[in-house]
């Protein structure tokens, strides 16, 4: 299944290695970022709404 | 219908609500398949034997990484010209986007160096001017960060966003301008010319360039929409905080 890289096997498998991972980390904290806001936004509408309406 | 609407923030998180899912999609669909095409089905290169799949994760990024500051920079003349805030925010989102491509670009590129030119580095104009490029990510980054006043951060980080287009700029053109150091220039527009891209490496490099962009649009919609959010939420608790 894993190609013949030869003798530039640690430089080609790095490189894929380097960036899916610094990719993989960056969408992860973009949706966790996301999601935390999201969800004290949420808390804090509810909470005036809930102020108002009482 | 003018294009100035989508400034509004509540048009904005609508529309962006509805693009976003598709362009994620595309995003994972042409990553997935460039990247394994480009790793597992490509030939090695009778020069540069296996290092050449290096191309389809250095190239793609090093676009990207120019492209999201010039992108940036657009929406910061927005702000500056038009003060819409949602441009502003949008300028904020790219970065970080924009510098994780610039060291995915500057690692692979060290990784190919290596074995092709014996060296991880070389002080040459289109490497240096990168490097000076990421810095400027940095900087912009740690700006926005630094100023508590939303507008005044917008502003100042405008300017800077400015100066450091003359590095994105020169990071890719610096091998036309100088012609000297390592680094090639570009082949991949040079279809039919003479010394031009292999057309087994040219499909699938086309396709990462696609997911990659892609994927530029969608982390900035998301995280766009992150800071709009942000923006609301510390104007909610400001005025919690004046009603107390």
């Amino acid at each position: 299944m894993m190609p013949e890289l030869g003798k530039y096997a640690v430089a080609v498998v790095s490189s894929y290695g380097v960036s899916l991972g610094l990719l993989a980390l960056l969408v992860v904290l973009t949706l966790w970022q996301g999601r935390r806001i999201k969800r004290q936004l949420d808390a804090v509408e509810a909470r005036q709404d809930g102020g108002r309406n009482g | 219908m003018s294009i100035w609407e989508y400034a509004n923030p509540k048009k904005f998180m609508q529309t962006s609500a509805v693009v976003v899912p598709w362009v994620a999609g595309l995003a994972v669909l042409c990553l997935a398949a460039g990247l394994v095409w480009g790793f597992f089905l490509t030939p090695d290169d009778y020069k540069q034997g296996s290092t050449v799949k290096i191309l389809f994760v250095h190239v793609p990024t090093a676009m990207m990484a120019v492209n999201a500051w010039i992108m940036m920079l657009v929406a910061s003349l927005i702000w500056l010209v038009r003060r819409h805030h949602v441009s502003a925010l949008a300028a904020r989102a790219a970065a970080p986007v924009g510098l994780t491509f610039t060291l995915i670009a500057l690692v692979t590129g060290a990784f190919w160096g290596q074995p092709m030119w014996g060296t991880w580095w070389a002080w040459d104009p289109r490497l240096t001017s990168f490097l000076i490029l990421g810095l400027f990510y940095l900087g912009y980054i740690a700006l926005w960060g630094a100023i508590e006043d939303a507008d005044t951060a917008a502003d100042l980080t405008a300017v800077l966003c400015m100066v450091g287009s003359v590095f994105a700029v020169l990071s890719r053109y610096a091998v036309q301008f100088w012609n000297q150091g390592l680094h090639q220039g570009s082949t991949i527009m040079k279809v039919g010319e003479k010394d031009p891209l292999d057309p087994a490496y040219y499909v699938p490099l086309v396709v990462c360039i696609v997911g990659f962009i892609a994927l530029f649009v969608a982390l900035v919609l998301i995280r766009t929409r992150t800071e709009v959010r942000a923006r609301r939420l510390q104007a909610l608790l400001a005025r919690e905080r004046v009603a107390e």
